[in-house]
């Protein structure tokens, strides 16, 4: 059996898949990251391995997410690509016409605006993290309900109260303020799901032309209290794909795929399974070649220098070729 | 008097070569570094905006390497930089440093104030008053020059075919424009900057997309301050043209008001004076979207308000003239991996508006 890989590392969670030759999911896993991405990584390769036929043959991987530079060392990753393509390119392929992209993951969120298929516009969070993934996970343990259960408990909800919700330090005071008074569980969970997305609407959404379909995607599309505020904000239907959680992952093995055949389906890069259990380790210094003292990351593979990135000049890039 | 100034671009080469030639002892601050910025964040209001920080950074290296004056342009507002020469000089007054900061208005606008800093300037230059024009007209010709060479970089680098090569000969170049002094020297080192920088060696075939580059002029000209966004995205492949070089701002602002056209640009969006760059940032939009460009991005300093101004009309621009724009925000905060992840977001965005204007399949560009 011939397939892709793709993977997306990102600050909270790490998620690997494997399609067939056509890009259709066989299997996908969501991992936590737990601030070692390298062993997050390793772990979901040799979990996927497990999961996968014997004779799966890898054509090609691809890497997205804020570690994809990482990830596409570690594996040897065909194509390393940023995840707002990533999560536009899974999206359209799963509904071709789509107009409006929501993605909320552990710890950014972003918008994405696309017109016949292309993306036009998009937005991320730049400085507040009250409209993610990780505010809700907080929450959550300190209304001693399973994140899991958010969102049954927001759609029991009769009243949902009003919580200020333009920062996490704000909307826990208020919502601490909301349980004093008295306030049901599930009116303060829903109004906390509501907070979330009027400031998603407000900051990373403001000023984008939001038309449907509107596709719904990221770790945060598993709670349903989150995707009936938005749909109750944005009077419209909003559609959730069954692989919500890896959708950036998928994207970046369809691109990876892609890319392979435009290169004629050569050799992948990719390291094989055995990457998983390969001795990686990561280092870093501070050039001293000029003023701009640029921070050098080098990962080394069973003790040899594998990649180098973080410089400008691309000193320490370019001299890997003679190390390896 | 040991002497020193806002290091800004590649402007601290022709700063460095006025001031010395008027006799005095020039203490070129240290390029900005994440030391710099550190050191201006500690001591800086937490509001006050990024160009601010990296400036008190670089006045307190400077004065670490010994300077007591410090020479700083004013302004004529409404943005907090023409004041930001005297809150300077408070903050390093209360730090218990004794320097002089000589702040510089704009001479057609602000006569008395530019004359008295001048008379504050000039009183203990050893320069005899005779030479002070060859002395200024050889630093306009350097600024020219550096900019000259500069461009030329520009319209190379996205063509390079060994990333990286007109970094490192751009860096020649402007030590070769260091050194050269007297007006035949300027000359000689241009042309031999352009000569190398045109051998250098570029896949003239390719298209790259063309992107224009505005916003407030301090993160637009200091590298640092925008990291290096032009050189990134001209390593990615594509063409980048920036709205502001010094020599021709200095042409249009600090001798008279000039920019009529990037000012009637803007009319039909926003008429007034915001402050800052604002006007500008709305005007050259409008220009580069008549010129065919691709997209635009905006540098804006984290709560400069002429910018806000600017990035709230922006979006409306964009749809009218149908030109995609993208606004970073820059301060002590802003993460390499955000504007990474971003520039090739939205180059990938350009990417494919193009393919689907040239009626190719809207596949991503790989």
């Amino acid at each position: 059996m011939r397939g892709y890989l793709g993977g997306d590392v990102g600050s909270v969670s790490t998620n690997l898949l494997a399609t067939d030759e056509h890009g259709t999911i066989i299997t996908s896993l969501y991992i936590r990251t737990q601030g070692q991405p390298i062993a997050a990584i390793q772990e979901g390769l040799a979990m996927l391995q497990q999961e996968l036929p014997h004779d799966f043959e890898v054509c090609g991987a691809g890497a997205t997410g804020s570690g994809r530079t990482l990830a596409g060392a570690i594996v040897g990753a065909d194509l390393v690509k940023n995840e707002i393509t990533a999560h536009a390119v899974a999206a359209s392929r799963l509904v071709p016409d789509v107009q409006t992209v929501l993605e909320i993951g552990g710890q950014d969120s972003k918008i994405i605006i696309l017109r016949d298929g292309v993306v036009t516009d998009f937005a991320m969070n730049t400085v507040c993290a009250a409209g993610t993934g990780s505010f809700l996970d907080h929450q959550a343990q300190r209304l001693n309900v399973p994140i899991e259960e958010f969102g049954n408990y927001a759609l029991k909800a009769k009243n949902p109260v009003r919580i200020a919700g333009r920062c996490t330090v704000f909307a826990e005071s208020d919502m601490v303020h909301k349980q004093q008074l008295g306030h049901s569980l599930e009116d303060i969970i829903a109004g906390l799901c509501e907070a979330l997305v009027r400031n998603y609407l407000n900051n990373v959404a403001r000023g984008k032309d939001i038309l449907p379909p509107v596709v719904f995607q990221g770790g945060v599309a598993a709670n349903t209290g989150i995707k009936t505020a938005f749909e109750k904000a944005l009077k419209t239907q909003v559609y959730v794909p069954e692989y919500y959680g890896v959708m950036g992952a998928w994207g970046a093995a369809l691109l990876a795929s892609e890319k392979m055949a435009v290169d004629n389906n050569g050799p992948s890069k990719f390291r094989g399974f055995q990457a998983a259990k390969l001795d990686y380790e990561a280092s870093s210094f501070d050039c001293q070649g000029c003023p701009n003292q640029c921070e050098v990351i080098s990962i080394s593979m069973e003790g040899k220098v594998i990649a180098r990135w973080g410089d400008r000049c691309g000193r320490w890039e370019s001299m890997l070729g003679s190390i390896t | 008097m040991r002497i020193t100034f806002p290091y800004m671009g590649n402007s601290p080469l022709v700063l460095k070569q006025i001031l010395g030639e008027l006799g005095y002892d020039v203490v070129v601050p240290p390029v900005p570094s994440k030391r710099t910025l550190d050191l201006g964040t500690k001591y800086a209001p937490e509001f006050a905006c990024i160009p601010f920080k990296i400036l008190l950074g670089s006045y307190l290296e400077a004065i670490s390497l010994g300077a007591d004056t410090i020479i700083s342009t004013g302004g004529v507002g409404p943005c907090r930089a023409g004041y930001y020469g005297e809150l300077h000089q408070r903050i390093l007054a209360d730090l218990g440093y004794n320097v002089k900061v000589i702040i510089i208005e704009p001479p057609l606008r602000r006569p008395a104030d530019f004359l008295h800093a001048l008379k504050l300037l000039f009183n203990e230059r050893k320069a005899p008053l005779w030479k002070l024009p060859d002395i200024f007209w050889r630093g306009w010709l350097k600024l020219k020059a550096i900019d000259q060479v500069e461009k030329a970089s520009h319209d190379i680098r996205p063509y390079e075919l060994n990333k990286g090569e007109t970094t490192v000969v751009f860096r020649q170049c402007m030590e070769e424009l260091d050194n050269a002094h007297s007006r035949v020297e300027i000359e000689q080192a241009t042309q031999s900057s352009l000569q190398k920088l045109a051998n250098i060696a570029q896949d003239r075939s390719r298209k790259p997309l063309k992107v224009g580059l505005i916003g407030e002029i301090y993160v637009v000209l200091e590298p640092f301050a925008n990291h290096d966004v032009q050189v990134k995205l001209e390593e990615m492949g594509v063409l980048v043209d920036r709205s502001i070089y010094l020599a021709e701002w200095t042409q249009n602002n600090a001798l008279g008001n000039r920019e009529y056209d990037v000012k009637k640009a803007a009319e039909p969006f926003l008429s007034e004076l915001v402050g800052g760059h604002g006007r500008n940032s709305i005007g050259e939009t409008v220009l580069y979207a008549r010129r065919g460009f691709d997209g635009v991005i905006q540098l804006a300093p984290f709560a400069c308000i002429p910018e806000i101004v600017a990035k709230s009309i922006l979006p409306y621009v964009s749809r009218k003239l149908n030109i995609p724009v993208m606004t970073l925000f820059l301060d002590e905060q802003t993460g390499e991996g955000g504007i990474r992840t971003r520039l090739e977001a939205f180059v990938d965005l350009l990417s494919q508006r193009r393919n689907k204007k040239e009626g190719q399949l809207a596949c991503v560009d790989i």
